[in-house]
């Protein structure tokens, strides 16, 4: 990605742009999520079975009462939406709190310590990659019962690594630089100085990482919702709501459109941030 | 190349060991099997029977042992719900995965290879950076989304596909578009970076000032040292593509190993489950070994490594 955008002339100015548009999408998401049900006048669990699928505005027969149309039980669409932000955010943070706090322990430890420790980190990495993500997700949760916090639980548990992939390999480019050797020399501790030296010079590498790991999470929790196994209704989360429109769309499309576009659009804003980001600080190996 | 190879072997066998460990593991999370199985409407009796019939009374280390040793030799029980050998079950089902997951790969690198390739060469244009923009897109695209987005639009407005269902060829075709989405922006970013590599070494230039045409130095000799990462990452793409079509699968009602890990998963039938995570582990285990393999053919200079 990185070099495509460094071109001379108006590279620079798309690649800005590129990022303030991130920037902006995942700024009205966050604060919709912080802000959640304050700002809208519906209850997005209140069901009105008098006022079923009404159309959003764009569309004929569309009005202000409900701007973004109402679902098949008639709950206001923007509400769910915006509710729902909150839930693919708190999903997103959490998640990517827990695998890389994971990630980078294991990761940091592997590439410091090197020898036989890096090889059980790397022998770990190798078991992760080899299980099939989704499906060890959907079994666990389909096995101890649909919940917000076994999402969050399960998810943090497999995705981290990234992050021990990226933290290992930076933790051993930072090692042999003279700033450790001298730290070493002068006679710090393995403890102080990873905390001291190696974690500040990696953190940036990790932060790219964890803009890729939140956009994953915030599209398997979605996923895992959509198939039932995720997030337990009638909470609006996205994958759920697309879920609950699909009976409808061969009628009136735009019921898998709204949240469906949502989705798209968050974790897309999440991934030109963080491209953004891994262009700022020049780093080529964070992928 | 002989150690390497071996070396590689045995770490597989050891990975594949400690998946075995961990899906046997999966299964006993939720704290009581026997419960699971009889539902919620049996009584105490019901429990015990089943709790005998299945084994599940003996100690969990001898359970653990009998399981390995049967799913070493392919034998991974009966379904529950089936009542059919698991193994037979899963026969039955792969070919529809690996069907639907070679189509997926295929449909991917004729889209990546030929973009990736058209964005090194006129690196830092807006062809450049119109291609890196679809790689977001990919990326940023929830499968399960646009498979029904497809199958709104070429399904029932354009009427060219069937919607979903196994069956015939064309069955295939959206679910392997929507899979391909999933593989495009990394083999495309690994082909666009391997490409802008190999074009700017020297031997391109030894070869230009030869006075080669545009096309043989573009095919002969920067395509085939791109090539090498992204015939590798393929295989392992293979591996990802075959674990993640199960939500693809089930959008699509394609009766593959994914639709019936869902099945069985709705249906608290373990042993499928348990055998389908096994099973996709081990074939990514495989695809993985195959790529160092291949790697190792086709550069001469890892061998020595």
């Amino acid at each position: 990605m990185s070099e495509a955008l460094t071109a001379p002339g108006d590279g620079a100015t798309g690649r800005r742009l590129a990022f303030l548009l991130g920037a902006l999408i995942v700024g009205v998401v966050a604060l919709a999520a912080v802000l959640g049900p304050s700002i809208t006048p519906h209850d997005p669990f209140a069901q009105d079975l008098g006022k079923r699928l009404v159309v959003p505005f764009w569309m004929e027969g569309g009005g202000r009462e409900h701007p973004l149309g109402t679902d098949q039980l008639g709950r206001d669409y923007l509400a769910r939406l915006i509710y729902g932000a909150r839930i693919s955010m708190v999903i997103g943070v959490l998640t990517v709190v827990a695998s890389g706090l994971i990630g980078t322990t294991l990761g940091v430890l592997g590439g410091f310590f090197g020898g036989r420790i890096d090889d059980l980190v790397l022998f770990a990495i190798t078991c992760r990659l080899s299980i099939p993500v989704v499906l060890v997700a959907l079994a666990v949760v389909g096995l101890m019962g649909n919940s917000f916090t076994l999402v969050i639980l399960v998810l943090g548990l497999l995705l981290w690594d990234r992050f021990a992939v990226v933290a290992r390999s930076t933790t051993m480019q930072v090692r042999n630089l003279d700033y450790v050797s001298a730290a070493w020399c002068a006679g710090s501790s393995s403890f102080s100085m990873l905390v001291r030296e190696v974690l500040p010079n990696i953190a940036t590498h990790l932060a790219v990482v964890a803009t890729l790991e939140m956009a994953l999470a915030i599209l398997l929790e979605a996923a895992l919702s959509f198939l039932g196994l995720g997030v337990p209704p009638p909470l609006p989360s996205w994958g759920l709501m697309i879920a609950e429109a699909k009976d409808y769309m061969f009628f009136s499309p735009w019921v898998i459109m709204v949240p469906g576009v949502a989705l798209f659009a968050l974790v897309f804003g999440i991934n030109l941030l963080g491209d953004g980001l891994r262009e700022m600080l020049g780093t080529q190996d964070a992928r | 190349m002989t150690l390497f190879l071996l070396r590689r072997l045995a770490v597989a066998l050891l990975v594949a060991m400690t998946v075995l460990t961990l899906s046997f593991m999966l299964t006993r999370l939720s704290g009581d099997l026997a419960i699971s199985i009889a539902g919620p409407n049996a009584t105490q009796q019901d429990v015990e029977l089943i709790r005998r019939a299945y084994g599940l009374d003996r100690p969990l280390i001898v359970q653990y042992l009998d399981w390995i040793g049967r799913a070493v030799v392919g034998d991974f029980g009966t379904s529950y719900f089936f009542r059919e050998r698991v193994a037979g079950l899963i026969g039955q089902r792969l070919p529809v995965t690996i069907t639907l997951g070679l189509v997926g790969l295929a449909m991917a690198l004729a889209v990546a290879i030929p973009l990736g390739i058209a964005a090194a060469v006129r690196e830092g244009t807006w062809m450049d950076r119109t291609v890196m923009l679809v790689a977001l897109v990919g990326q940023a695209m929830p499968s399960f989304w646009l498979g029904l987005l497809l199958m709104v639009v070429l399904g029932l407005q354009l009427q060219l596909l069937p919607i979903s269902g196994t069956g015939s060829w064309e069955h295939y075709v959206m679910p392997g578009i929507v899979l391909a989405f999933s593989a495009i922006p990394a083999l495309m970013r690994l082909t666009r970076s391997g490409m802008v590599e190999a074009l700017s070494s020297d031997y391109i230039r030894t070869a230009r000032a030869k006075g080669l045409t545009r096309f043989s130095i573009l095919a002969k000799h920067a395509l085939r040292n791109a090539a090498i990462p992204v015939v590798s990452i393929a295989a392992v793409q293979l591996g990802f593509m075959l674990g993640g079509s199960i939500v693809i699968e089930t959008v699509f009602a394609l009766h593959g190993v994914g639709f019936l890990a869902w099945e069985s998963i709705s249906k608290n039938d373990f042993p499928v489950v348990q055998a389908v995570v096994l099973v996709l582990a081990l074939i990514y285990i495989a695809l993985t070994l195959l790529a160092d393999l291949l790697n190792a053919v086709l550069d001469p200079r890892l061998r020595a490594a």
